[in-house]
């Protein structure tokens, strides 16, 4: 695989008004990886697609795209970027025949056995209209209206939103299409941790603007740790816990706690051991509580400030 | 018969691991014969749904461990010789068995004592010649 950077952001930050959006964001988008963006509504990850193909200034800080400065890309470059925005805008009057032969004039490299392959796999009607056709059909026609061109580089911004189970299975079939050529690079943000742990290799996880994970899932699942501590009766809880260096979330019942830390060490057991609790239990972890535990809303910040809120449910059997 | 394998998302395990898991008891199982190729790496990520390098990528491990050979020009086969787990791999599963016994035992309200007898009654009546050795020193047929 070639070792190349296609994508890089260097303390990318913006501003809308006085709120911060992206929040000094520095990453590297290795070329031939299928990385996964992710980060919970509104945590920024449309701005910075934004900011990275240039359709958004950066408040600050600066972002190149194959190898160019993104507010300046060059035509020739966009053309070898295939972007795939939330909206799926296109002209609803045309057919999606149109669509496709219209698309293909501004592309030198423009495939139409592509575009007919994914209009078949989607099973779109050639002749239909693009404003009547549903919100996973129009997912199809503007994937292939974005892969017909041949993009080494394809950014797509949540992609799945709003398809059916099969819509969505047929997205995922041509995302793992695209990397028969293994120098393509998908960047593509989601909220689907199924999809993004069958075909990603590389994550990043914004939080509340914040980049707070930018590596390998693989890394990611090893180094995120869940463990149970068991206490003898309710009142042997501690009611608020001390510093614990990588704890991401906190969940409690009467007689347990549920911890998720990052990349516990030594030091770390021996602060779980200082705890009190009668057994200390380490449980299996899946990239979805690996997730979670980076975006839920117990987070290392809020936990320290606000304490733990008790869950209705253990207040209940309490 | 022709090696199948499933994945499941969500899973604790990755997807990775379950196909290493899966063509190993395959092997050790019988079921993959050496005449017969694993699905090539694009084939098995297709049909599976998933990244073409998570394939790839167990493939590599498993060759590492001697599970499973790569025959030039031909594609991937299970090892003529017939591979056990790798020593790592081995104290993996063999954790996994007895966390699972002894939670199970205790759960079911036996003690310790109790639980140890059942396994060393068990052990003796088993009694192997010999332990397996590990990979990637032996291997055994």
């Amino acid at each position: 695989m070639n070792s190349g950077i296609v994508m890089q952001a260097q303390g990318l930050t913006r501003y809308f008004g006085s709120r911060k959006v992206v929040d000094q964001l520095t990453m590297d988008v290795p070329r031939g990886s299928v990385f996964a963006f992710l980060g919970r509504n509104g945590s920024g990850k449309t701005t910075t697609i934004r900011m990275l193909l240039g359709l958004t200034e950066p408040t600050r800080g600066s972002s190149t795209v194959l190898g160019h400065d993104s507010r300046h890309l060059p035509p020739e470059v966009i053309a070898r970027i295939g972007y795939m925005s939330e909206s799926h805008s296109m002209y609803e009057w045309m057919t999606v025949r149109q669509c496709g032969a219209y698309q293909a004039r501004f592309y030198p490299r423009w495939n139409a056995k592509v575009f007919d392959s994914i209009v078949g796999h989607f099973h779109l009607d050639l002749r239909a209209k693009a404003g009547d056709l549903s919100r996973g059909e129009r997912a199809g026609l503007s994937l292939a209206m974005t892969l017909a061109p041949e993009p080494e580089l394809l950014i797509l911004d949540d992609p799945a939103i709003g398809l059916d189970p099969v819509a969505r299975r047929s997205l995922l079939e041509s995302m793992i299409y695209i990397t028969r050529d293994s120098d393509r690079t998908i960047f593509f943000s989601s909220h689907l941790l199924d999809d993004v742990e069958r075909v990603a290799d590389h994550i990043a996880i914004l939080d509340r603007s914040v980049l707070r994970v930018l590596c390998s899932v693989d890394s990611l699942r090893s180094s995120v740790r869940q463990f149970t501590l068991h206490y003898a009766g309710p009142e042997a809880l501690p009611p608020k816990l001390p510093t614990l260096r990588g704890l991401l979330r906190v969940r409690r019942s009467a007689t347990d706690l549920w911890l998720t830390v990052a990349a516990p060490d030594d030091a770390t057991q021996r602060e779980l051991r200082l705890l009190g609790a009668a057994t200390i239990e380490e449980v299996p972890v899946g990239l979805n509580d690996a997730v979670i535990g980076y975006l839920g809303d117990r987070g290392e910040h809020g936990f320290f400030l606000d304490g733990i809120p008790v869950p209705a449910a253990a207040r209940g059997a309490a | 018969m022709p090696l199948t394998i499933s994945i499941q998302t969500g899973s604790t395990v990755s997807i990775y691991r379950q196909i290493i898991e899966q063509v190993c008891a395959a092997a050790l199982a019988g079921r993959l014969r050496e005449d017969e190729p694993l699905p090539s790496v694009r084939g098995l990520a297709e049909q599976l749904v998933i990244n073409p390098n998570t394939v790839s990528r167990a493939y590599g491990e498993l060759v590492r461990e001697g599970v499973i050979e790569a025959r030039p020009g031909r594609g991937m086969f299970v090892s003529r010789r017939r591979q056990i787990y790798s020593a790592p791999e081995r104290a993996r599963r063999m954790e996994q068995a007895v966390t699972s016994l002894v939670s199970e035992g205790f759960l079911l309200g036996f003690t310790p004592e109790q639980i140890i007898e059942e396994v060393a009654s068990r052990t003796k009546a088993h009694a192997p010649s010999k332990a397996i050795r590990s990979n990637p020193k032996g291997g055994s047929r």
